[in-house]
């Protein structure tokens, strides 16, 4: 699951990779300047050595930031960079053009691309907004036909731009389609029949119609290369007996993630075809239905104590709860669990997490109650992320869990890094508890499912909550806050929250004053998303000295005007400033239902939809 | 099934249409995974045709309405085109009056929130409540189909399925109640003697009975899964449906 953790507990990334180009060529007309005038003076074998040594230097250069920094220095080394550069990674797929990325940087071997805003997964976007693949293959297949492999999220993906995939780069090898979608399972059948040495084929929560499609069959025979296969998403009926031979003669593979469609006892007959896995997605987990015709039960048991590897246990997609202890053998080794789709209770989850000693990244719901969170923090002490996720998603509904199984978490695990929390009620002594027993927080996300919802104990504001959060937690780097929220948590976090790239927002805050705080208080805040808050256009201003520094800025439901957007985008040229309404609002009413802006060295995109004018 | 009519009237779409549309087979809820032959020509568009988002929009405005699952209420919302409420009302009138629901909030994804959904489906089916869905085979038939009994009060109402749901292939002629008469002893005798096909179904116990031989309500509880074969084939049943006769007359 390390491939879900958002970019955000990366590094820090300084400067911007997406905008360096204009900030390079202010930079280097400078700097050559200077340069040059030397160089004239020398013959140009020197310069060629010089070149030649960096390039073979700078190949060891893997992090972009330091590619980054690496290509301001002149442009000899803004060149070579670009010459060296394998992995492409844009944080925002209209920031740049394909033409513009593929004219710089000729030699690149992995794109990684990112298109949608978040918020658009809990539809408060209508569809089709954009972020297509299409113009991205078209211009790597021409230019960089060496590409081998691609990593997407939220980003459009057609049975075409597939099919363009496996034919033009001969040497492809891996894809990775996070939240993705438009294409199915047609779209997969020709990408795997054509890619000859593909290795990963990962989707993760992808959305892929059901062209009823037999595409596990049209994988190539003989034997595969496939490291890693991971369907889940894949929400339709698989070729089994197609799966099974896929398996058998895939000797690397390692990770294997299937879908509900793979019953248990299918399950049992590809583990014993696959020890080697290190990760494995179970499927549903539960028998299929014309199961129980007398047959014996396979030795489930033994299967699973065969995979001596298996670190990375998911699935359990339809499970019976039954078959659990047939995890037992591995639960020592597991270093990552995820229950996010089972709907286990706390009893149920006991004898499992109680031997999870070296869990580090824990998914589960929130039906194992305060009293399973417990069984946790008793057990799983080198946890670094856990994300509880609700069974019933809905504000008024029961919460199974609360500040108790939270405060037991902070307690028990204190080398946590990343929490990603729902629940009906929380307090402040509770948050607190956790901003001081796990000072190594970098990703804090809190989701109190009723709207302005207070301090459960003292009816307060949950204020200091978050407040000792971005205090005490120094690494801090993503936050996501909820619940009653005044002004004053927004004055906390501008004042303490320095390293904070990631923000969230909503139903929070009392007046332009809280988005103030923030905006002229973080200045490494790159990511800022707000829903249903009262700022208005004097705080969109007061961020002008700081949007360019910004991969994006998202207001929805708040109290932004046509005029105030208008404003931002005479002010700042290299800001697309898109005002998005949702798809059956015909009228353009005085107020802005969704802003959304980001930076771009190509203005505003010429691939916009109807319901999106761009200022 | 005063309940499948009333619904089927407020589909407001004549009897044949409804059932297929009601009816649930493997795929997405809503999605037309098999499409026998000879059937009426689907007239709805799928939500496959029309894109996957039609899909998710839907799920999501049921979890709204928080109405009982069923797919009959997922085809409604299909025709409602998908119309986006910013506020959810609480459908269901069982439930207190809920808080109207916001649109993406709690954030949540809707490929989460809709395999809860699936699940939550899937759990009341297998209970009482829920539909009473049985695998339907016919031999010679290259595919198999499903039937909810739930969804008929006789035999009769579940012969008349049968039929038109296999009727590109040969079915014997039953006499003018469609099915055999189960209570005829020398009519079951001259069709079983004959390559007409009859229904047999699995019990709860395992066994493979002819249909018809239990009352309906009986039936629709113990019948697992329901097997149309051959007469001829089927004569290895019949005593033992003779026994269960005699012993209950």
């Amino acid at each position: 699951m390390a491939e879900q953790m958002s970019d955000d507990d990366e590094r820090q990334q300084s400067p911007p990779s997406d905008l360096d180009f204009t900030s390079n060529k202010a930079r280097t007309c400078i700097v050559t300047g200077s340069v040059s005038g030397h160089t004239e003076f020398q013959s140009l074998y020197p310069d060629q050595v010089l070149e030649n040594v960096l390039e073979n230097v700078l190949h060891f250069l893997t992090s972009r930031r330091d590619r980054n920094s690496a290509s301001l220095v002149c442009k000899s080394w803004y060149r070579v960079e670009a010459l060296t550069r394998s992995e492409l990674f844009i944080g925002n797929c209209y920031a740049v053009s394909p033409a513009r990325a593929t004219a710089r940087f000729t030699r690149v071997r992995a794109l990684h691309l990112k298109g949608r805003p978040r918020f658009a997964d809990f539809n408060l976007m209508p569809p089709d907004w954009g972020a297509h693949f299409n113009p991205w293959v078209l211009a790597f297949a021409k230019a960089c036909p060496w590409l081998e492999k691609v990593y997407l999220k939220r980003m459009s993906v057609t049975d075409d731009d597939l099919a363009t995939l496996a034919e033009s780069f001969l040497g492809f090898k891996e894809l990775v389609l996070v939240c993705c979608d438009g294409f199915g399972t047609s779209g997969l059948a020709i990408f795997v029949s054509k890619c000859r040495q593909l290795k990963v084929l990962d989707l993760i929560e992808s959305e892929v119609s059901d062209d009823e499609t037999d595409w596990i069959s049209c994988f190539p025979e003989g034997e595969s290369h496939l490291e890693s296969l991971i369907f889940d998403c894949v929400e339709c009926p698989i070729n089994f007996e197609a799966l099974e031979r896929l398996v058998a003669r895939s000797p690397s593979l390692k990770k294997l993630r299937l879908n509900r469609y793979v019953s248990i006892g299918q399950l049992y007959r590809l583990m014993v075809q696959a020890p080697q896995l290190t990760h494995l997605g179970t499927g549903s987990f539960s028998p299929s239905e014309v199961a129980g015709q007398g047959d014996q039960e396979p030795d489930y048991v033994t299967a699973f104590a065969a995979c001596k590897s298996l670190v990375c246990l998911s699935g359990f997609r339809e499970i019976i709860p039954d078959y659990l202890p047939a995890i037992y053998p591995i639960c020592a080794n597991l270093t990552s669990l995820n229950f996010s789709y089972a709907n286990i209770t706390a009893e149920q989850l006991k004898p499992i997490i109680s031997n999870c000693h070296k869990l580090q990244v824990f998914w589960v719901l929130d039906s194992i109650c305060d009293e399973g969170l417990q069984a946790v923090a008793a057990t799983c002490k080198e946890l670094r992320e856990l994300r509880v996720f609700p069974v019933d998603a809905r504000e008024d509904s029961d919460g199974p869990v609360s500040e108790v199984g939270f405060q037991a978490i902070s307690e028990g695990c204190r080398k946590l890094q990343s929490i990603l929390y729902f629940c009906q009620r929380m307090t402040n002594a509770a948050v607190i508890a956790m901003s001081r027993n796990c000072p190594d927080l970098v990703v804090f996300r809190l989701c109190i499912m009723g709207r302005h919802r207070p301090d459960h104990v003292t009816g307060e504001p949950m204020d200091d909550g978050f407040g000792a959060i971005v205090m005490n937690c120094k690494k801090l780097t993503r936050l996501a806050v909820s619940g009653l929220l005044t002004d004053k948590a927004f004055d906390y976090i501008g004042r303490y929250g320095k390293l904070v790239r990631t923000l969230s927002v909503a139903f929070a805050g009392d007046s332009d004053m809280a988005l103030k705080y923030v905006l002229e208080g973080c200045p490494q805040l790159q990511k800022l998303e707000i829903r249903d808050s009262p700022f208005g256009d004097a705080a969109l201003c007061s961020g002008l000295h700081h949007y360019y520094n910004m991969r994006f800025l998202w207001m929805s439901s708040c109290r932004l005007t046509h005029q105030g957007c208008q404003q931002i985008a005479r002010a700042m040229p290299r800001l697309v400033v898109e005002v998005i309404r949702s798809a059956d609002e015909e009228e353009v009413y005085d107020r802005v239902q969704t802003l959304y802006m980001y930076r771009s060295l190509e203005g505003p995109r010429n691939d916009a939809p109807k319901f999106v004018t761009i200022l | 099934m005063e309940v499948g009519r009333k619904m089927a009237n407020m589909l407001g779409t004549d009897d044949d249409l409804n059932f297929k549309e009601t009816e649930l087979c493997l795929g997405l809820p809503g999605g037309i995974a098999v499409v026998a032959a000879g059937n009426e020509t689907e007239s709805s568009s799928s939500p496959k045709t029309n894109g996957k988002r039609g899909f998710s929009e839907t799920v999501d405005l049921k979890l709204n309405l928080q109405s009982k699952e069923s797919t009959m209420d997922l085809n409604k919302n299909l025709d409602d085109n998908g119309s986006k409420e910013k506020s959810g009302s609480a459908k269901d009138p069982a439930k207190p009056p809920a808080k109207a629901q916001v649109v993406g909030w709690p954030p949540v994804r809707s490929y989460r929130k809709n395999i809860m959904a699936n699940q939550k489906n899937s759990s009341e089916e297998s209970g009482n409540s829920g539909a009473a869905l049985v695998k339907v085979s016919m031999d010679g038939a290259p595919y198999l189909r499903k039937v909810d009994l739930k969804m008929y009060k006789s035999y009769q109402e579940l012969s008349d399925a049968l039929a038109k749901m296999f009727s590109s292939f040969t079915m014997g002629n039953y006499g003018p109640q469609g099915m055999i008469d189960f209570m005829n002893e020398s009519k079951l005798m001259d069709l079983l003697n004959s390559s007409d096909y009859v229904p047999s179904y699995e019990d709860k116990d395992g066994d493979w009975m002819l249909v018809g031989d239990v009352p309906w309500q009986m039936f629709v509880d113990s019948c697992k899964r329901l097997r149309i074969m051959k007469g001829s084939e089927a004569i290895g049943l019949a005593p033992r449906a003779m026994e269960k006769c005699k012993s209950r007359a």
